[in-house]
């Protein structure tokens, strides 16, 4: 199982590497959301601490949404998704190894976003970063193959994705604040175990309910 | 052999296959007819386990009954889309679904099978590059990659020039000399009445016509499916 996992893994990594259609396009769109927000706050700018952590995680969920919709995208062309349901795999592997992907992608991004200065913090962030992307992935890999499967799928996606995932942004919003505005970060416990126990519970439903998404 | 009964499908209110029975024996080529939409693709589709049917039940006999999910292993399916994904090279393709049906294809192993469908020397080219005539040769070399006992075929000429469609002509009544059963929905009669053992005509869903074709010759054939055809069209 973990060799058929990597096989899909790396196959969407190398063609995310070589086309790099969805790391340029969340990044621009980050880039664009980031600059408006800058200019919309310009005026609680004595504050901004505040409102950062709403700011990078809206940009996060917008951007990964991006992310997201281009996965399945790309086993669309060609028919690829038939070629995959031919192989004698459990399909749950197949999702396995697409959410990683999508994971190590909007993580890299995610990264690049929450780039903070203070090196004390960068830990904390990292991990609330990888909780926060872990559980996003988890929901959007299989909403994402939902969405493929119509013809407003840009549109859809977005539509089914947040309210499912608010409880994750929700609380990595919240972990953000305590990061960049406290000094206890024991605080992060609550947090984090809210979305760890989001993601494992939502991983595994999405494993099971993989192959029924993905049949006519 | 491959074993269908009472086999219904349907989207929404739109029946695709009604009742369908039919069996297929281990080494037959069958040929399948019918307009569009009659339901040939979700026949495969059904075959392939790529769709389960509304009702009825599906057997493929492979060591054993097994369900069409069961029996993926042992099945190529081959359409008109080439299910190769367009910025991985030849090889790349090839290596990503030999390592899905955990084949131990090598390097040199992979290039052959490349060079046996004729794309020698386009190895390492991405296969958004190749023609679609070339795109659809590699999908054959993908499609049947794992030597599969069973082979669905989903209109496979598409796209395909003269030079390619002989080849896959040829490729086909290899397989189907070394044993292969094949089921191929196609709506070329000529192709389709010289590459079969069998003929069925799919029309609303159901088996309209179901010959050997031994026992036609192919203007009979034609004529036939013409005038099946003409008072389906009429009826409807």
């Amino acid at each position: 199982m973990p060799a058929k996992v990597w096989t899909i893994f790396r196959k969407d990594l190398l063609i995310e590497l070589r086309t790099k259609d969805s790391l340029n396009a969340m990044i621009f769109f980050g880039i664009v959301v980031l600059v408006i927000f800058n200019f919309a706050l310009e005026a609680i700018r004595e504050s901004i601490r505040a409102a950062v952590p709403g700011v990078l995680w809206v940009s996060f969920a917008f951007s990964g949404t991006l992310g997201l919709n281009r996965m399945f995208a790309a086993e669309k062309e060609n028919s690829c998704l038939q070629g995959l349901l031919m192989v004698p795999v459990d399909r749950g592997i197949i999702y396995l190894g697409k959410m990683i992907a999508a994971c190590v992608v909007i993580f890299v991004f995610s990264l690049i976003f929450f780039n903070l200065t203070v090196w004390r913090e960068i830990p904390y962030v990292v991990l609330v970063c990888l909780v926060g992307t872990l559980g996003f992935t988890a929901v959007g890999a299989l909403l994402s193959a939902i969405a493929a499967n119509t013809k407003m799928r840009e549109v859809l996606l977005p539509l089914i994705l947040f309210p499912v995932v608010l409880p994750i942004l929700v609380n990595a919003v919240e972990a953000t604040a305590i990061i960049l505005n406290t000094v206890d970060y024991r605080q992060l416990k609550l947090p984090l175990t809210i979305m760890t126990v989001f993601t494992i519970v939502f991983a595994t439903l999405a494993y099971l309910l993989f192959e029924y998404v993905l049949e006519d | 052999m491959i074993e269908v009964q009472g086999v219904a499908k349907y989207f929404g209110r739109f029946s695709a296959l009604r009742d369908l029975s039919v069996t297929v024996r281990e080494g037959e080529f069958v040929s399948l007819f019918g307009r569009n939409g009659a339901g040939k693709t979700t026949l495969l589709r059904i075959l392939a386990g790529l769709t389960r049917p509304s009702s009825g039940d599906v057997r493929i006999h492979l060591s054993g009954p097994r369900s069409p999910q069961e029996a993926r292993g042992g099945m190529g399916y081959l359409s008109h889309n080439t299910a190769l994904y367009g910025d991985l090279t030849a090889v790349e393709n090839l290596r990503f679904y030999a390592n899905l049906f955990d084949l131990a294809l090598d390097e040199a192993e992979l290039d052959k099978r490349i060079q046996l469908v004729g794309l020698a020397g386009r190895e390492k080219e991405p296969v958004r590059n190749y023609s679609r005539g070339m795109q659809q040769r590699l999908a054959i070399a993908r499609a049947f990659l794992h030597d599969p006992s069973i082979l669905l075929l989903d209109e496979p000429f598409t796209g395909l020039d003269q030079t390619g469609t002989e080849f896959l002509k040829d490729y086909l009544s290899r397989a189907h000399g070394r044993g292969k059963t094949c089921v191929m929905a196609i709506h070329d009669a000529v192709l389709g009445y010289e590459l079969a053992d069998r003929i069925l005509v799919i029309e609303s869903g159901g088996v309209a016509m179901d010959v050997a074709r031994r026992s036609v010759s192919l203007a009979e054939f034609q004529q036939r499916y013409r005038a099946l055809v003409k008072e389906r069209s009429d009826a409807g």
